[in-house]
């Protein structure tokens, strides 16, 4: 093969190589030169996302497959690697977050060398690096060996990276939670690739693939990949440890952990099932679509009951895994009735919403990031009026806030309207019962839609808008110029994607050549003006125009409007003629989603209490009142909580083994010998 | 490519004209409810010299208002502007239409809202956060109810292009589809709630604690309010367009010649001001209701949505 063709594995072995010179430089940086592990750790990082997205627009933009092997490790399991779309597209979607961060990173991570709790740097810039470098390792892994080893590198560089201001107990409870739940996850994909690798006979991809497997052990097989993959993921039920780690993580790492770590799990539910499994069944398509359902209404719901600004992302990103699992979900239950056209909708969908939920949730991390570096505040309802203070950030933060909240013309909104779309052709299928439940997870996810806007005017209203709330957020100043730069080059790319799609989605075409032979040649028929995934008379959008149209309205207004008119005159808001008014008279952020917490009662345990304290007195009267407000996860109280007990109980129990007597263990140990050396012979 | 460019032209004129008659439906609007209440009635053409007197003041800012609030109005205006420029007026087969269909309409009223409530929350005032907060309470409860009902109309035309859904209708003929009637009254349930009219809100008051969409704009004034009122009169005749268009499009004109765009100008004129004498009576014979009711009359709205998808796929297919 010529060097032209291997190119984007080099490339990748480039990006490797820079990670890997990330950590190592944040090693030899001592407490001395701060200055060289900032830039020296970021530079290495900012390059290896460089040439990240070089390997993977190259693999996507020449539909590239390649694959190379060498011996490392035990002699007869060469570790195998492989470079094709698929883990193109990740890479990219990694990289350009690797990208944003070491923009953003060498100001932000300042603050922590400073200040009475200061933290020593190098373990944060090596973790990192070990952290992205599982990443890039375990996307291109072509064996099972090498993905878990690399999988298991990315979970506990994630621990590190959580458990970095280790002196907060929350801290390190949160990171013990995330350990054990990426640990299960593990054990389950684990048993996923033993019932691959028994019917393919070896470890590697390429023999999987090739595999015989019968419908039975198929779904046994995709059963586990999606349970352990969708650990990672975030899915409902098993997404408590994702609001938890997240927030406590430094700000650029939450942005890596919701950006790129739980699409990890995407990539793995799609590697198995798509390409390793394959021979998709809509059986499977109808389990993702209903755990994508729930996880998509669940998450937007405890998301809008939350007031800590990175803990109301990180539901919000269980949110946006439920969307992209339905958009796989719908892929499956299509392809499984022989629809390959459709199903190709709906895996173009959910990819695009994997990357667009990478940039806009990497834009938002990095936003309260610099809200958390200027003011110090996690509390919603500590700020307020930042965008007096932080005017750019601001901006920037609203980017992500419309984006998210599926409007157009942002990303959010392009892949959403795909998901629809993809919904809405539930009419090709003959089974009733599939045809009724696919547009009542349509209506959910237009429920979903509705609902993330009201908390992101909710987030972006009460921290942005309005006037102070606290002291320090009022003389908040705005962030530096490199902070900026990271959180400007994912808005950009936010509108970019939602204006220009059609270039987006041909680009993905290789992608679903790989998976199911098919792209979608309707998509892009009309010109890249015009968005037409089925074909024109079905369904068309146009990006561009509506950019154009709200542009026009905005120079008509100023011509028509504002040219030559006078300044505007400033003056009190409407107080109801009862004097000054103060920001404590605003609304919060919990009286913000009181009307909806009111409507959806029972999805949370909500304990309200309100304490008053009446004066002793002929006329008594209120002199203090204390309003208390606690809403929690059932999910976590009826399924996690019952679980620990039970394990707590059965240790108890089998703990009367543990003596302390060494003679005993010896003798248990002798026992354990013989026993399997009779199940051996 | 002549014929494209007439195409056009004339999608151009039907959105300028639109939004040209928006005023003059509300202007009805009030009259015949003055009329029908024993008031002394105003001039159809209050609207308009409410709109020309309130652009030629001075503007007003609250000392709080920071650039987003004043850029809020261009956005909802436009928004609304385009979502006026994709629904079938007078004609269908209009090149404009391709640019969103159905649920981007949805998106674009989404956007409007998304900064109004961001706008109400600007100055700081309880009264803007009040508005901010229950607006998108009823919001998130009215969008999938709207959305089901427009996906049933989407299924059976095979479309979610609101030219094409159109076209389908009309040339299908007077067919009585028990769906469509479950999708018209959920729609124009949700429609009531979504242009803020009585039972949900009362776009007649200003100080009152039930109001929504008013507590949100209190701020504005000048420039900024003549664009925010005017957006709120075209959200209010998409509306009603789209009911006409989705149930009763007969009439509209499919081809474009001098004739047949007139017979649609005239019928649709003549629809709309059926449909307004019909919100007038509701909105006479109703009271507004308390908040916490709304749920309840959009949850209905909601499953009046469902309803009709389900009979469209057990009855229909």
């Amino acid at each position: 093969m010529s060097a032209m063709t291997r190119a984007p594995l080099y490339l990748a072995y480039v990006a490797l190589a820079c990670t890997l010179l990330s950590g190592a430089v944040s090693v030899l940086a001592v407490r001395r030169h701060p200055d060289f592990l900032h830039f020296g750790s970021f530079f290495f990082l900012f390059l290896s996302g460089a040439a990240s997205i070089g390997a993977g627009v190259w693999a996507l933009l020449a539909g590239l497959t390649v694959s190379d092997r060498f011996e490392l490790g035990l002699p007869w399991l060469d570790w195998h690697l492989r470079i094709d779309p698929l883990s193109g597209f990740f890479l990219l979607l990694l990289g350009t977050l690797a990208l944003a961060i070491s923009l953003y990173g060498p100001s932000y991570t300042r603050q922590f060398a400073r200040g009475p709790a200061a933290q020593p740097l190098p373990p944060l810039g090596i973790f990192t690096a070990l952290f992205v470098l599982g990443m890039q390792m375990l996307l291109l892994a072509n064996d099972a060996l090498v993905f878990m080893i690399f999988w298991e590198m990315m979970s506990l560089a994630g621990y590190f990276l959580v458990v970095y201001q280790h002196q907060h107990t929350a801290n390190r409870q949160a990171a013990f939670l995330y350990l054990l739940l990426a640990h299960v996850g593990a054990l389950v994909i684990l048993l996923a690739f033993g019932v691959l690798a028994a019917f393919g006979g070896g470890l590697t991809f390429d023999q999987m693939r090739v595999a015989h497997l019968s419908p039975l052990w198929a779904t046994l097989a995709f059963a586990f990949a999606f349970i352990g993959f969708g650990t990672k993921a975030g899915m409902v039920p098993l997404h408590v440890w994702l609001p938890e780690a997240h927030p406590v993580a430094p700000s650029h790492i939450s942005a890596l952990m919701s950006g790129a770590m739980i699409k990890m799990g995407i990539y793995g539910i799609v590697r198995l099932s798509y390409d390793l499994i394959g021979n998709v069944r809509w059986e499977w398509g109808m389990a993702v679509l209903i755990i994508g359902t729930a996880s998509s209404v669940l998450g937007v719901l405890y998301a809008l009951m939350q007031h800590d600004m990175k803990r109301l992302l990180a539901y919000h990103s269980i949110e946006n895994i439920g969307i992209i699992l339905m958009g796989l979900g719908l892929s499956m239950i299509f392809l499984g009735n022989g629809h390959i056209m459709l199903g190709t909708l709906g895996l173009v969908a959910a990819l695009y919403h994997t990357l667009n939920h990478a940039l806009f949730k990497g834009l938002l991390f990095l936003g309260a990031g610099a809200v958390d570096y200027r003011t110090h505040a996690h509390d919603l309802d500590q700020m307020g009026g930042l965008i007096h203070r932080m005017p750019i950030t601001a901006l920037f933060f609203l980017v992500g806030c419309v984006a998210i909240s599926a409007l157009p013309p942002f990303n959010g909104f392009v892949s959403e309207w795909l998901t629809f779309q993809t919904a809405l052709q539930a009419p090709a299928l003959h089974d009733g019962v599939l045809r009724t439940i696919i547009p009542i997870a349509a209506a959910l996810l237009a429920l979903t839609g509705a609902l993330a806007a009201a908390c992101f005017v909710k987030a972006f209203g009460i921290a942005f808008l309005g006037k102070p709330r606290s002291r320090s957020v009022g003389r908040a100043r705005e962030v530096p110029a490199g902070m900026l730069a990271g959180m400007g080059l994912l808005g950009t790319l936010c509108l970019l994607l939602g204006v220009f799609p059609t270039t987006m989605i041909k680009l993905m075409a290789p992608i679903t050549q790989l998976l199911v032979r098919d792209e979608l040649p309707s998509a892009a028929a009309q010109g890249w003006l015009w968005l037409t995934p089925i074909s024109s008379d079905v369904a068309s959008y146009s990006a561009p125009c509506v950019l154009i149209a709200i542009v026009v309205v905005f120079a008509l207004g100023y011509f028509f409007l504002k040219r030559g008119t006078a300044a505007p005159r400033r003056a009190y808001a409407w107080d109801c003629g009862f004097g000054h008014l103060t920001q404590r008279m605003q609304y919060t952020s919990t009286a913000f989603s009181q009307p909806i917490r009111r409507v959806f009662a029972g999805i949370w345990k909500v304990d309200e209490h309100i304490e008053t304290l009446a004066s002793k007195g002929t006329i008594p009267h209120v002199t203090s009142l204390h309003y208390s407000l606690y809403t929690q996860d059932w999910s976590w109280l009826k399924c996690y909580l019952p679980i620990g007990r039970l394990v707590l109980a059965a240790a108890n129990r089998i703990g009367f083994i543990q003596t302390g007597n060494i003679h005993t263990y010896l003798k248990f140990s002798f026992v354990t010998l013989i026993v399997f050396l009779w199940i051996v012979s | 490519m002549d014929r494209q460019l007439t195409a056009w032209a004339l999608a151009a004129a039907q959105a300028l004209l639109f939004i040209a008659a928006a005023p003059l439906l509300a202007g009805w609007l009030q009259r015949v409810k003055c009329h029908m209440q024993n008031r002394a009635a105003p001039a159809v053409w209050q609207p308009y010299r409410d709109l020309l007197k309130l652009t030629r003041k001075k503007l007003l800012l609250a000392d709080n208002a920071s650039w987003l609030f004043r850029a809020v109005p261009y956005v909802v205006f436009g928004a609304t502007l385009l979502a006026a420029a994709v629904v079938p007026l007078i004609a269908v087969r209009l090149p404009t239409a391709a640019i969103a269909d159905v649920i981007v309409l949805v998106g674009f009223f989404a956007l409007a809202r998304f900064f109004t409530a961001l706008a109400g929350l600007d100055i700081g005032t309880a009264f803007g956060g009040m508005g901010a907060s229950r607006e998108m309470m009823v919001a998130a409860l009215a969008e999938p109810a709207m959305l089901m009902a427009v996906f049933t109309l989407s299924m059976t035309a095979h479309t979610t292009n609101l030219s094409v859904a159109t076209e389908y209708i009309l040339n299908a003929g007077l067919v009585l589809r028990p769906s469509f009637l479950f999708a018209l009254l959920a729609l124009a349930m949700v429609a009531v709630a979504e242009s803020s009219r009585v039972p949900v809100d009362n776009p007649a008051t200003h100080l009152e604690l039930t109001m929504l969409h008013e507590a949100m704009i209190l701020e504005y004034g000048g420039r900024h309010l003549a664009l925010i009122e005017w957006a709120t009169q075209i959200k209010l005749m998409i509306y009603s367009v789209l009911i006409v268009d989705f149930f009763f499009p007969w009439g509209i004109a499919t081809e474009f010649t001098a004739m047949a765009l007139a017979g649609g100008i005239v019928a649709v004129a003549a629809k709309l001001m059926g449909l307004a004498v019909l919100l007038v009576v509701w909105e006479t014979v109703m009271a507004k209701m308390r908040l916490f009711r709304v749920p309840q009359f959009l949850g209905f709205a909601l499953m009046l949505g469902l309803l009709a998808m389900l009979t469209h796929v057990v009855l229909e297919t």
